[in-house]
């Protein structure tokens, strides 16, 4: 699905990631931990073309897409919600999730991506009109991934969403990521600083340190792994 | 009561006009954040065109009224699309005064360009519009200012629906609060960018021909002075911000039509730029504006 190989990319003199290489293969939920300004969210950005590599390649579905716009990125079938969310806060959640298919022609498609997501997040439905930049934390969270998820994704890259989200919320949202990768087959690549949870519902885990993959394996053995107990997992 | 009646008219009429220009101005400054100085040539450009097509028409036609302002919206929006892709284009990402400065001489040049092409003499607009006056109860409407505000009213429906209800409209929106975003739902922000500056630049055109109607002698600098005032109409209404825009020229128009009909009229450019800088004072991001939160 995704093949990330030795990515480099700086921002101006600062350089935020030295040689990152990770794989996500079809249908897996794979995690990416890491303490703040690890470089967790310039990797995503950099896969899905926000950000250009000074060096390195991302192969998406078989193809190098290292150059390619980020539209076109997004046609391939790949979908990110960014850091913050990144909602269209003065459209109404209607809008949001119309822009979110933007790509699609097939009317039936469209309104079958939009009852998936009002089936699971029913609260989009009913704030249909409501301006999106007026919904709570929680809320703006959902709409951000149902706004990804109505683009008929492949893969799909999540950028903490559990930040800034009360706290009931945050295991229904897992839930749901759970449930949009086995009902879809999407597969995904989610970073988390709750590493816990992130190690939970992944099967294979990075952990990334000053734009180096420090550590990586199989989810269920890092949760054991005494390194990562004392740095990310709260002793 | 009549003669406010028809300083309201007037006042309409122009503060129509001004819409026309501003639109333009604070839908680029949506998208991309700069002033795109070399609007109020494309301004220009479209009384040019309408002068041109209105010369080959039959005179004193409501069809040729409507087949010039084709012409001239359709010449704009392409000389904008032009504009955008050859000069702005290329510069994009850089820092924002490059593209400002650039702005700027794009402005010159259009402006020098026309001088060259055209001559620098004043022409006379033909009379593409049936020249009608209607009176009445000493109420002197002309067709000319009729047709001004309908025809600017309608562009400004069609535009409304184009930004709200259509697709790409909504991308516009998108792009305007975060371009990122807008990519990452798929949204090629080159096509929404074109889209913006033909649809910014149609309106200027319409509003060179509906002004060369009015004041019916075009030369290839008369776009700056109302070019400047529409701008300012755009900052007043709030910058980057589509109703505000239309409600700062109306403003503005109204105005300076009112101080033209009274005393100070000698002064009238003073005070209406008073006017701006009191409202401004009170409300630093503009009438409708507000301060966008900083992006990520
Ligand atoms: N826009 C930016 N300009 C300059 N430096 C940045 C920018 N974004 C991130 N960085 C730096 O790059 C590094 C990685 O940041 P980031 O990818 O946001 O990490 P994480 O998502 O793991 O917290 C940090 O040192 C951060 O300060
Ligand atoms: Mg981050």
């Amino acid at each position: 699905m995704l093949e990330v190989s030795n990515l480099f990319v700086s921002y101006g003199a600062i350089a935020a990631l030295r040689g990152i290489s990770l794989r996500v293969e079809k249908g897996a939920i794979v995690t990416l931990i890491g303490g703040n300004g690890a470089g967790k969210t310039t990797t995503l950005r950099t896969v899905s073309g926000l950000h250009r590599p000074l060096g390195g390649t991302v192969r998406f579905l078989g193809e190098d897409i290292t150059h390619v716009p980020v539209h076109k990125i997004v046609a391939r079938g790949l979908g990110h919600v960014p850091e913050g969310r990144m909602i269209f806060s003065n459209l109404t959640v209607d809008e949001n999730l119309a822009m979110g298919a933007y790509l699609l022609k097939d009317k039936a498609a469209i309104a079958r991506n939009r009852d998936y997501v009002f089936g699971i997040f029913p609260r989009l439905k009913e704030r249909l009109r409501q301006t999106a930049g007026t919904l709570s934390g929680g809320e703006q969270q959902m709409l951000a991934i149902g706004r990804a998820l109505m683009g008929d994704p492949k893969f799909l890259m999540l950028d903490e969403p559990s930040l800034g989200i009360a706290p009931r919320l945050i295991s229904t949202i897992f839930e749901k990521i759970i449930e949009i990768n086995r009902d879809r087959g999407i597969a995904i690549l989610l970073v988390e600083q709750n590493a816990n949870l992130a190690l939970e519902i992944s099967s294979y885990a990075y952990v990334m340190e000053t734009g180096h993959v420090t550590v990586e394996g199989r989810s269920e053995e890092l949760r054991d792994n005494p390194q990562l107990k004392a740095a990310y997992l709260g002793g | 009561m009549t003669e406010f009646l028809q300083q309201l008219l007037n006042g309409l009429s122009l503060g129509a006009i001004y819409a026309l220009i501003a639109l333009g101005y604070t839908m680029v400054y949506g998208v991309l954040r700069f002033i795109n100085f070399a609007h109020s040539d494309v301004f220009m450009v479209g009384a040019f065109i309408g002068y041109f097509a209105g010369q080959r028409l039959p005179h004193d036609s409501v069809l040729s009224g409507f087949a010039t302002l084709a012409a001239a919206m359709a010449g704009c929006a392409v000389l904008g699309i032009l504009i955008e892709r050859v000069v702005y284009r290329p510069l994009r990402g850089g820092p924002t005064l490059n593209v400002l400065i650039t702005a700027i001489g794009m402005s010159l040049f259009l402006e020098y360009t026309g001088q060259l092409v055209f001559g620098a003499t004043p022409r006379p607009f033909p009379s593409i519009i049936p020249a009608r006056i209607i009176s009445i109860h000493g109420l002197v409407i002309s067709m000319n200012q009729v047709i001004v505000i309908v025809v600017a009213a309608l562009l400004m429906v069609a535009l409304e629906l184009a930004v709200y209800r259509t697709k790409i409209g909504t991308a516009m929106r998108a792009v305007a609060l975060n371009p990122k975003a807008a990519q990452l739902v798929g949204i090629n922000i080159d096509v929404v960018i074109s889209f913006t500056f033909g649809l910014g630049s149609a309106l200027a055109g319409a509003g060179g021909v509906l002004y060369a109607l009015n004041y019916p002698s075009i030369d290839p600098l008369m776009g700056v002075v109302p070019g400047l005032k529409a701008f300012v109409a755009a900052v007043l209404g709030g910058v980057g911000n589509i109703p505000g825009a239309a409600l700062g020229a109306l403003i503005l128009g109204m105005t300076e039509t009112f101080i033209d009909g009274s005393r100070w009229s000698t002064y009238k450019d003073a005070i209406a730029f008073a006017v701006l800088i009191g409202i401004l004072l009170f409300r630093p991001a503009g009438l409708l504006g507000r301060y966008a939160t900083e992006k990520v």
